[in-house]
């Protein structure tokens, strides 16, 4: 009886969400399997595995899947290793540490359109960016970056804004590490860089965990940086799944294919997560 | 020149002078403790010993090398922290050989040396655990282990037991008793308890608000205190102190009234001459419960029974209190009216600016 009471009022946040997963879900795999492009309104015949089969054998496909991986991956380890290593900078009190925290943690509060934007216009910019000064002062000829790197230029935008999210994380990670550790270790003759690779290291092992695990779930799907700067290109080599997707339903108006993409990138997502969760989820339980 | 020797150790922290001059010479193999209300600075003695700290000013010499300016682990010296500070990424085997690790020592030399020290730790079972799948006591024992391997020239240890439960601490206070009888090394003690002091100790150093109060053997402290500090701090419960009201001077004795009664003291036990405004000292359990003709009288207040023995609350008929050690099944009922009687050779007499001025009877040192 009481089960049955608590399960009613439970029930409508509980189908509300559920709706709000169903609807959209369902709506996307009918539409994958119709032809649906907004070019040809009142077309919308069953076609079957069609867009599946158009999305995966476009050829910007296994570019956008490659630089996806490289994305993240290089995200990734660079976010998590200058995280650690300037966290541990900051750790030991200096003379205007706090000033150096708030600046390390600022750029996670701009907006990635903003961020994309001062990269673009102040820091790449070939004619007035900050790096093309840089290179004419060193007397070298300044690059385009975003056409020249432009995945690497992504990348280093991306990091950029994730690098404080890992430094907090870090950070407040290291405060709770055991002060007289450190010292046992000291007394039994650990150098700092034997007491930051034998006590530090293994104590930041499970916040290592969960900032891959919360950056990879944000980062396949990096979007605005990619749509504000390079627009994917020159050609694709900028195009990660989530601007290919972008493309196809937008700029060639395909929304059939578009979904059918979407579904692909929420099966590669949890392969991915799958993967990632057998790998580095052992380190959450114990 | 002693194994240990502190010289003027002076500590400054921003705004605190946490240690006010600090001179003391330990002895090779000398078992000491360090003991003292909280705040007093025996943590910050112990840390400057080892090196944590750093001194503002003063000297610390061991075996014949400064080692004030060296950095903790050049000085040889092991220390057991309060919290144990196992590492606890690491193994049982992987915390005990860490520091000869990091030495570079041969492998043999490991092995050997971790098997020595877990055999007599009794945690050779325990060597693959991880600190945290073991108890609080095994845990202690690593802790210990882990500065045994190294077998360092003076053991530190900061209230080691003070996390174990009365049980646990009893039975890793004889094991630390053995193991310092077995190794033989020099072992400096920090704790609160004051069995693990009077049990543990070869010498007893008592600090209070950074200086030195007295230092010696657990009997000398307990029989001879030189201050009301320590005649307090030593003993519990703890010496009952009662003004002293007249003095009368008959000959070889002085007739004291204290509490609304009255003792005597052999004059030949004074060490300077007594003013008014003294202070007898005298332990609870060096006070009898008579049933006439006592030296004071009052009624019991309260009674404690601890099995053992019992402690009489009484309110003298001075309206002062004091405590008295009873048998462990006396009929004593609260509101009872008692006599008590003094043991005269353990009175204990104190000057105006509360340093002692009696010695012990002499026939009653170390019968
Ligand atoms: N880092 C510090 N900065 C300023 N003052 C300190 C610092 N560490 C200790 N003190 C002060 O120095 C005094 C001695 O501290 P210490 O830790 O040596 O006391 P303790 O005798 O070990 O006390 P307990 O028995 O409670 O452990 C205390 O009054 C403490 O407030
Ligand atoms: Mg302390």
């Amino acid at each position: 009886m009481k089960r049955t009471i608590t399960r009613l009022l439970m029930a409508p946040s509980v189908i509300v969400l559920l709706l709000w997963m169903i609807i959209p879900l369902s709506m996307t795999i009918y539409f994958s399997t119709i032809h649906y492009n907004l070019l040809y309104p009142g077309s919308t015949r069953f076609v079957g595995w069609l867009n599946y089969d158009f999305f995966i054998t476009d050829p910007a496909f296994l570019t956008a899947i490659g630089n996806t991986t490289l994305l993240v991956g290089s995200v990734l380890i660079i976010t998590v290793v200058l995280g650690v290593a300037l966290s541990a900078l900051i750790d030991k009190p200096f003379f205007g540490r706090g000033i150096v925290r708030v600046l390390l943690i600022s750029p996670f509060f701009v907006m990635p359109t903003v961020n994309a934007l001062v990269w673009k216009n102040m820091m790449m910019n070939p004619v007035y960016g900050i790096f093309a000064w840089i290179w004419q002062s060193l007397g070298l000829t300044p690059i385009d970056w975003l056409s020249t790197y432009p995945l690497f230029s992504i990348i280093v935008m991306v990091s950029w804004q994730w690098l404080p999210f890992a430094i907090l994380v870090f950070v407040t990670a290291l405060q709770s590490q055991d002060h007289e550790q450190k010292e046992a270790a000291q007394m039994d003759g650990a150098t700092s860089w034997h007491i930051f690779r034998y006590l530090t290291i293994p104590h930041l092992s499970r916040p290592i965990t969960v900032v891959v695990m919360i950056e990879a779930i944000f980062l396949l799907s990096v979007f605005a940086q990619i749509y504000v700067s390079t627009n994917g290109g020159p050609g694709y080599s900028s195009t990660n799944l989530a601007y290919m997707i972008y493309n196809q339903a937008l700029l060639q108006f395909n929304v059939g294919t578009a979904s059918a993409g979407g579904l692909i990138a929420v099966v590669l997502a949890n392969i991915v997560a799958f993967f990632l969760i057998r790998a580095v989820g052992k380190n959450l339980t114990v | 020149m002693s194994y240990l020797t502190i010289n003027r150790l002076q500590k400054h922290y921003d705004n605190y002078h946490a240690l006010r001059g600090i001179n003391l010479s330990i002895e090779e193999g000398e078992f000491i403790v360090f003991v003292g209300p909280s705040g007093c600075g025996k943590s910050t003695l112990l840390r400057t010993i080892a090196g944590l700290e750093t001194s503002s000013s003063g000297k610390i010499n061991l075996d014949g090398q400064e080692i004030s300016e060296l950095a903790p682990a050049k000085r040889d010296l092991a220390m057991v922290f309060q919290s144990y500070a196992l590492y606890p990424h690491m193994t049982v085997k992987e915390n005990l050989s860490f520091a000869l690790r990091l030495a570079k020592a041969p492998q043999t030399e490991i092995d050997e040396k971790v098997r020595i020290a877990s055999t007599s730790l009794q945690l050779d079972t325990l060597l693959e655990r991880k600190p945290k799948e073991l108890s609080g006591g095994q845990r202690q024992r690593v802790a210990i282990g882990r500065a045994i391997v190294r077998q360092p020239k003076v053991f530190l240890f900061d209230e080691p037991l003070s996390n174990l439960d009365a049980a646990l601490r009893v039975q890793m206070r004889l094991e630390l008793a053995r193991l310092h009888k077995q190794l033989g090394t020099t072992m400096i003690y920090v704790t609160h308890d004051q069995v693990e002091a009077m049990t543990l100790a070869d010498r007893v150093v008592i600090l209070n608000a950074g200086q030195i109060e007295q230092v010696g053997t657990p009997l000398e402290l307990y029989r001879q205190p030189k201050s009301r500090f320590v005649a307090e701090f030593i003993g519990t419960p703890k010496m009952n102190l009662i003004p002293i009201d007249q003095i009368d001077n008959q000959g070889d004795r002085l007739a004291l009234s204290v509490g609304g009664g009255k003792t005597s003291f052999p004059v030949s036990r004074l060490q300077e001459d007594i003013n008014t405004n003294s202070t007898l000292g005298i332990r609870p359990e060096h006070l009898a419960l008579v049933d006439s003709d006592g030296d004071l009288s009052g009624h019991v207040e309260l009674i404690e029974h601890l099995g053992s023995e019992a402690y009489a609350h009484v309110r003298l008929s001075n309206q002062q209190r004091i405590i008295v050690k009873a048998a462990a099944r006396s009929r004593i009922k609260d509101e009872q009216q008692v006599h008590i009687n003094i043991d005269t050779d353990e009175i204990i007499l104190l000057n105006d600016s509360d340093r002692v001025i009696s010695m012990i009877a002499e026939e009653t040192v170390y019968d």
